[in-house]
């Protein structure tokens, strides 16, 4: 069952001179307790994707297309009904565990907030089920943490804490925008973990927002490799990790450092640096870094070309890049 | 309390200035010497004694009762006036904050137009459009606090916006009233009780240059400003009377702004960081 589809998804900010697009035309889907990674760099949109998908983008930014969530059209929904799935039917992780809570207010009446608000539990009920949410969540002592202040908890508990507000009201989709950036390796696996446990166990489904391949390619069912605002790959993982048909996502893949390689061996890199939103062309905004360039990628948008098993890719030579990989 | 006390010489000086001319008006509402207006003639221009600790003034008046009295007029229209803007400033720095585009434009535009006028001479204008008298030198003194309350309401209430803590809030479903109270508030507090105490200092000031016009408190009502300008027909003869009042206000205004300081350094971790 298809329980979130999003269809040409633009966002457009307002600039001095024209608007600037930030999301160009993103378009995928996710079925009840599948999971999604958006990967891509700084400024690529993948953040913007997220927050407009809980109508939470920028206040003088405009969202454009079409994003039906449980066959509710969310584009265009008054801010009153967006209220009343945000936080229930859709919550959201945020980077920071430090600066996402708030430092004036105990842990534990922070994790009740949206009982109280969508369940309309009492206050006290509420701080019991938040006290056994921290608990789920697998924090050590969820009794302190509860009375604790955000200062006194360390950053994975803090993460924790976030995620126990973020599931208390058992939500259908939660987005997770780069959840384990600010923390430790060792954590962040553990983080990541007690994600996917939460899911199985729930049936939600979990968009993982990340810069991290590795990361994505552990705990996502499906990936969207996102570029200069425009969802340049997709499909499920392991078919876009191993058979990509865009330069971009294999450009990213050839960057990563491998374990076994000779020792002083470089990594590859991608030659230049991201375009700023506002200095992409008509073209594909890889053009002026790609080694396949054709005088056809600066003028026009490469099309979305699909291939077997939902793998799209954005690129006028996607079917010259078969199985080259 | 003792941690924020300690070190901080500003906040306890400030402390101290203030707590006595708050317990000035507060004594002089169930006793003064002498009733404050009583006019005693033969009395007149009488110097420093027991029976009148600071002399009387030209009419007889007891000194020491009017000071005493005078502050109530002080910190009447000082807490007024600092209420309407803090009141109606915070309303609008907040709605500008959580609106922003045209209505953050218009209301920063509005609160740069009032700023354009001084604030003694908006006062002036007020009071003698509308009459002389210490509610309408409150309204003008509280209409110049708005803009300044507004203005640093909207910039601290952005940057708290800014935070994701904010940005949580809303993802979790709060409304803009709620994030506001819960939020955005408590965060900007700080700032807020700051600028509340120094513009204070500024409407005990401005009220004592308004009464010194005759646009300020009327008599019998005693106000130090009022005083100033009496003492000013005989300060050849008796410059003290210039002095009491003057020192009362140079005091009052030492202590809030003492005390605005002290708390600033106290509220600000960065600062309170950077001393330790």
């Amino acid at each position: 069952m298809t329980l979130l589809a999003v269809e040409d998804l633009t966002v457009d900010l307002p600039a001095a001179d024209r608007a600037v697009r930030l999301v160009d035309g993103a378009t995928f889907r996710l079925r009840a307790g599948e999971s999604l990674g958006v990967v891509g760099e700084s400024g690529s949109g993948k953040t913007m994707t997220a927050l407009a998908l809980m109508g939470l983008q920028p206040p003088l930014a405009r969202v454009g297309g079409s994003i039906r969530f449980e066959g509710r059209e969310l584009v265009g929904l008054d801010e009153d009904a967006m209220r009343r799935i945000r936080g229930d039917r859709i919550a959201m992780i945020f980077q920071e565990p430090m600066t996402a809570l708030n430092p004036l207010v105990r842990v534990g009446a922070q994790v009740a907030e949206p009982l109280v608000l969508h369940r309309g539990m009492s206050r006290r009920a509420a701080g019991a089920e938040a006290a056994r949410l921290l608990a789920h969540v697998r924090l050590a002592d969820p009794e302190r943490a509860a009375r604790a202040y955000p200062f006194e908890l360390s950053g994975g508990e803090r993460q924790r804490a976030m995620i126990a507000m973020a599931i208390g009201c058992s939500p259908r989709l939660v987005i997770a925008d780069e959840p384990t950036t600010a923390l430790d390796v060792t954590v962040q696996a553990r983080i990541l973990a007690l994600l996917d446990g939460l899911r199985a166990e729930s049936g939600m489904a979990l968009i993982l927002v990340s810069h991290d391949l590795a990361v994505v390619a552990g705990h996502c069912d499906r990936v969207a490799v996102m570029y200069g605002g425009l969802i340049l790959e997709s499909g499920p993982t392991d078919v876009v990790l191993r058979r990509s048909r865009n330069p971009y996502t294999r450009a990213l893949l050839e960057a990563r450092p491998e374990p076994g390689a000779p020792r002083g061996a470089r990594l590859k890199t991608i030659p230049g640096s991201p375009p700023h939103h506002r200095d992409v062309g008509p073209g594909c905004p890889f053009a002026g870094r790609c080694a396949l360039t054709l005088d056809v990628c600066r003028s026009a948008r490469p099309p979305a070309i699909a291939f077997a098993a939902g793998h799209v890719s954005r690129c006028f030579r996607a079917a010259e890049l078969e199985d080259a990989a | 309390m003792r941690v924020l006390l300690r070190g901080n010489f500003s906040l306890w000086l400030g402390a101290v200035l203030t707590g006595a001319l708050l317990l000035m008006a507060a004594v002089s509402l169930v006793w003064t010497p002498y009733p404050p207006a009583a006019i005693d003639i033969p009395h007149k221009l009488a110097p420093p004694s027991l029976a009148h600790w600071f002399g009387a003034d030209a009419l007889g008046r007891d000194v020491a009762s009017q000071i005493l009295a005078g502050s109530r007029v002080s910190i009447l229209v000082g807490v007024v006036a600092v209420g309407i803007g803090l009141l109606f400033g915070v309303a609008l720095g907040l709605f500008a904050a959580f609106r922003k585009g045209v209505a953050e434009d218009a209301i920063m535009k509005a609160c740069d137009f009032v700023f354009a006028f001084p604030a003694l001479l908006s006062a002036i204008m007020l009071t003698s459009a509308f009459g002389p008298g210490v509610v309408n030198a409150i309204v003008a003194i509280g209409v110049a606090n708005v803009p300044i309350i507004a203005k640093l309401t909207r910039a601290t209430a952005n940057s708290a916006l800014a935070r994701e803590y904010a940005l949580a809030a809303r993802a979790s479903g709060r409304g803009p009233v709620a994030i506001a109270f819960d939020h955005v508030l408590p965060n900007i507090a700080p700032a807020l009780i700051v600028q509340a105490t120094i513009q204070f200092a500024i409407a005990i000031l401005a009220e004592a240059a308004l009464s010194y016009l005759g646009l300020g408190a009327q008599p019998p009502q005693p106000s130090w400003g009022r005083m100033l300008s009496d003492a000013q027909t005989v300060l050849y003869n008796a410059p003290r009377l210039a002095i009491y009042p003057g020192a009362a206000i140079a005091l009052s205004v030492l202590g809030l702004n003492l005390l605005g300081d002290g708390l600033r350094d106290a509220l600000d971790p960065k600062l309170r960081a950077r001393r330790s």
